[in-house]
């Protein structure tokens, strides 16, 4: 396995920052926050139109470019670093891989499409409570009725809930299994409801489900085949979203290096001291180490490993990129001194994305738990 | 990975499977840092039987002796190896630094004398870099060196510390001073000195670890010849870093197979004495395993050669973190092992597999020491990785 770039990964890399710098400036940042919808659609239509964002891993077959899960993984870094408000990730990097690891191929024919045309966004529900998948944890339910499912139910905690075009929802059948459902933002009894937020980047929101009418072709997997292709699916997420921290966390470090150089007390530019060049060095020590761990777990992840080796990939680049990305939130925080304290300031856009971020698809500790179970047997 | 690729790695580990065994059988994981003085005859014993089947400097050019190995060949076989357990090796510093040393900026005549007992496994090298006040402050080194203008034989007074293994080696270089009144990295000179001669003197030192990997080694009148100057007398300095340019390096993940073997260690002691149900350990282990995955991916975005031959700066700076990543991994990872084996670590143990624990306990104290302090790792990286102010240094 060769670890070098080759130049269309670093096209899409450079690409992908230029447009980023611009359109995903601080101040395009907070402009979304403010909004309510909590992106810009001009932006996202640029994004994921013309530039064909969320077709890179979606096969040919469905109309996307059928780039290996890599090149997501260099597109979500830099989405990271300019804290891009958009819904790429629960689209792209959450659904995209659901749709195609449960493997129902008229629904994959359905939705992909449109997804990679950038005309749908999709977002997946994966508990009742949280943003991990818990099958057991699963509180809404579904009965079959001739042809279709009615499903009711609630998911407290969904990313881009109100906005997402098409909802992927778990429900519990009679039987007790959980099944997984395709579900229109416009179906009749679906509400959803934004969270007031402390990290305004990216919205999550309340789902609730009335007697709403699915038919029973949007059922994409349920039961063991549906809990295997979700663990796969999540560990994808995982990947892409460590890919993220990653890039949070380089911003983080590139944001003080260029508030310290400034900064001049005692004479002398602040980053001359001993203490604060450690600090920063400490800093990027774990941002490499964590992108390190981010490369390597999406170039086994394109070599399709079984799916124990799949998960602990993903729970080893997602715990140490979560931990890098909040250690360096914090860093940059207390290395801008007293402006790190205002809102005016990024550091805090970061600290609060890095702290929410840290849990979803499992929080290090948990992730450090599965590793340790593989290791050393069940506690 | 290529067909040549995976049929030469099975080449490999039948070869260790085939040879480390018989007499060589206990020698497998040991003589690693912290282990150094274990079996060191039986050990140089195998350097010879290593050399014999051409597996000593397999990355060197054939024509001195090596099997020109392209470094993902080599990675395999350091890879393979350190698998199979095999020994700490007593001819690594005349193998990776040294040697390629010579090989680079050597005269013909230093390349004839000395690659083939380096390749053959019965010449021993040592480095006398560091002084008692020059550490992470190379460029301060006090060792003088004058030429005795009848003989033209350079005469050096002075003092080395933290030589590793000078009480295994008949030679050492060494970085002293041959312009009086210099300063800094300017007018020194690097020489390549026989040990057995009446003015130099060896005294070990008695380590934390109560072992003595490291001596003290003492010049007093001792003499080197002037045929040995490596480079010209004076720009020693130059000799000296593109030396430890050869230290990065591919032998990383071989490194990391034995860290792989310790980490098996301690999950085997873990489930053996219970450690394995505390949750904090569980957490401390799984930390650790990560550490381990994300320090083997960083060594091959550290040793990656782009297809179409873009440059990726990122590949440097996956190099800056290596050696501090390692070794304090390797230490936290030494505490851990300690943790687990509870009332047990203080215990010397019998068995060989709790010995190494104990061991790597300890001994971990050094590896942030040691080629680069913590400190001076932190400044490199700060420095050269995130372009931040140097540090003043004295005007030479």
């Amino acid at each position: 396995m060769d670890f070098a770039l080759n130049s269309d990964q670093t096209m899409i890399r450079d690409t992908a920052a230029a447009f980023l710098a611009d359109a995903s400036s601080s101040a395009a940042v907070r402009a979304a926050m403010a909004g309510a919808s909590g992106f810009d659609a001009k932006v996202w239509q640029t994004l994921a139109q013309e530039l064909a964002w969320c077709a890179t891993a979606i096969p040919e077959e469905y109309e996307g470019l059928g780039l290996a899960c890599f090149e997501t993984v260099l597109l979500a870094e830099q989405c990271g670093r300019f804290l891009l408000c958009a819904p790429y990730f629960a689209t792209a990097c959450l659904s995209v891989p659901v749709l195609l690891e449960t493997g129902n191929a008229a629904a994959c024919g359905r939705y992909l499409p449109q997804i990679a045309g950038g005309t749908l966004t999709a977002t997946t529900a994966l508990s009742a409570t949280g943003l991990d998948w818990q099958p057991g944890k699963v509180a809404a339910a579904a009965i079959r009725q001739d042809d279709h499912y009615l499903l009711s139910g609630a998911y407290r905690q969904v990313i881009d809930a109100a906005t997402a075009g098409l909802l992927l929802l778990p429900a519990r059948l009679p039987g007790g299994e959980t099944a997984l459902f395709a579900v229109s933002a416009t179906a009749a009894g679906l509400s959803a409801t934004t969270h007031d937020t402390f990290d305004r980047t990216r919205r999550t929101g309340a789902v609730k489900l009335d007697q709403v009418r699915v038919d029973a072709g949007d059922m994409l997997a349920c039961g063991e085949a549906l809990d295997k292709s979700m663990q796969r699916a999540c560990a994808g997420a995982a990947i892409a979203l460590a890919a993220e921290q990653v890039g949070g966390a380089q911003a983080c470090l590139d944001m003080t290096l260029a508030y310290i150089a400034e900064r001049k007390q005692f004479g002398r530019s602040i980053a001359s001291f001993q203490a604060i060049k450690h600090r920063c060095a400490e800093m990027m020590v774990r941002i490499e180490a964590a992108r390190s761990a981010v490369h390597g777990a999406a170039r086994q992840a394109a070599t399709r490993p079984g799916d124990a080796d799949l998960t602990l990939e993903a729970a080893c680049a997602k715990a140490l990129a979560s931990d890098a990305y909040f250690y360096c939130a914090q860093e940059s925080i207390q290395l801008h001194g007293g402006v790190g304290f205002t809102w005016e300031y990024d550091p805090h856009l970061h600290f609060k994305r890095a702290q929410a971020g840290g849990h979803w698809l499992g929080s290090s500790d948990e992730l450090r738990e599965r590793v340790a179970a593989n290791l050393l047997g069940a506690i | 990975m290529s067909e040549d690729n995976a049929a030469f790695r099975a080449e490999i580990s039948g070869w260790m499977q085939d040879n480390l065994q018989g007499e060589y059988q206990c020698l497998r994981h040991r003589g690693g840092p912290g282990d150094e003085d274990a079996h060191p005859e039986l050990r140089k014993q195998w350097e010879q039987h290593l050399a014999r089947a051409r597996w000593t400097c397999v990355g060197w050019p054939e024509q001195y002796g090596g099997r020109n190995l392209t470094p993902a060949q080599q990675v395999i076989f350091h890879e393979e190896y350190a698998r199979a357990g095999g020994p700490g090796r007593v001819g690594h510093l005349g193998e990776t630094l040294i040697g390629p040393t010579l090989i680079a900026l050597g005269s013909e005549e230093q390349k004839q004398r000395f690659l083939p007992g380096i390749v053959a496994g019965t010449q021993y090298w040592c480095q006398g870099y560091s002084e008692p006040n020059a550490g992470s402050d190379l460029g301060n080194v006090q060792t003088k060196a004058r030429q005795d203008e009848a003989g033209g034989d350079w005469i050096v007074d002075g003092q080395k510390v933290w030589t590793s293994l000078a009480h295994e080696s008949q030679w050492v270089f060494v970085l002293a001073r041959c312009e009086p009144g210099s300063k800094g990295n300017k007018g020194l000179i690097f020489l390549l000195m026989p040990l057995d001669q009446p003015g130099i003197e060896v005294r070990p030192i008695k380590q934390l670890t109560g072992t003595s990997e490291f001596s003290e080694v003492f010049f007093d009148g001792a003499r080197a010849r002037n045929a040995d100057v490596v480079g010209a007398p004076g720009a020693g300095w130059k000799i000296a870093m593109a030396l430890l340019g050869f230290e990065r390096g591919l032998s990383t993940l071989g490194q990391q197979a034995h860290f792989e073997h310790e980490l098996q260690l301690v999950c085997a002691a873990a489930k053996a004495n219970g450690a394995a149900r505390n949750p904090m350990l569980r957490n401390r282990i799984a930390q650790a395993w990560m550490g381990l995955k994300a320090m083997r991916y960083n060594a091959m975005r550290m040793l990656a050669t782009s297809p179409d031959g873009t440059v990726d700066g990122a590949a440097d700076n996956a190099g800056l973190i290596a050696k501090y990543y390692w070794s304090n991994w390797h230490r936290d990872f030494g505490k851990l092992a300690a943790d687990v084996l509870g009332f047990d670590a203080d215990i010397a143990s019998t068995e060989p597999a709790l010995l190494r624990l104990q061991q790597v306990f300890f001994f971990s104290r050094a590896d942030t020491i040691y080629a680069g302090t913590n400190e001076i790792q932190l400044n490199i990286i700060a420095e050269r990785g995130l372009g931040m102010p140097k540090e003043a240094r004295p005007a030479n």
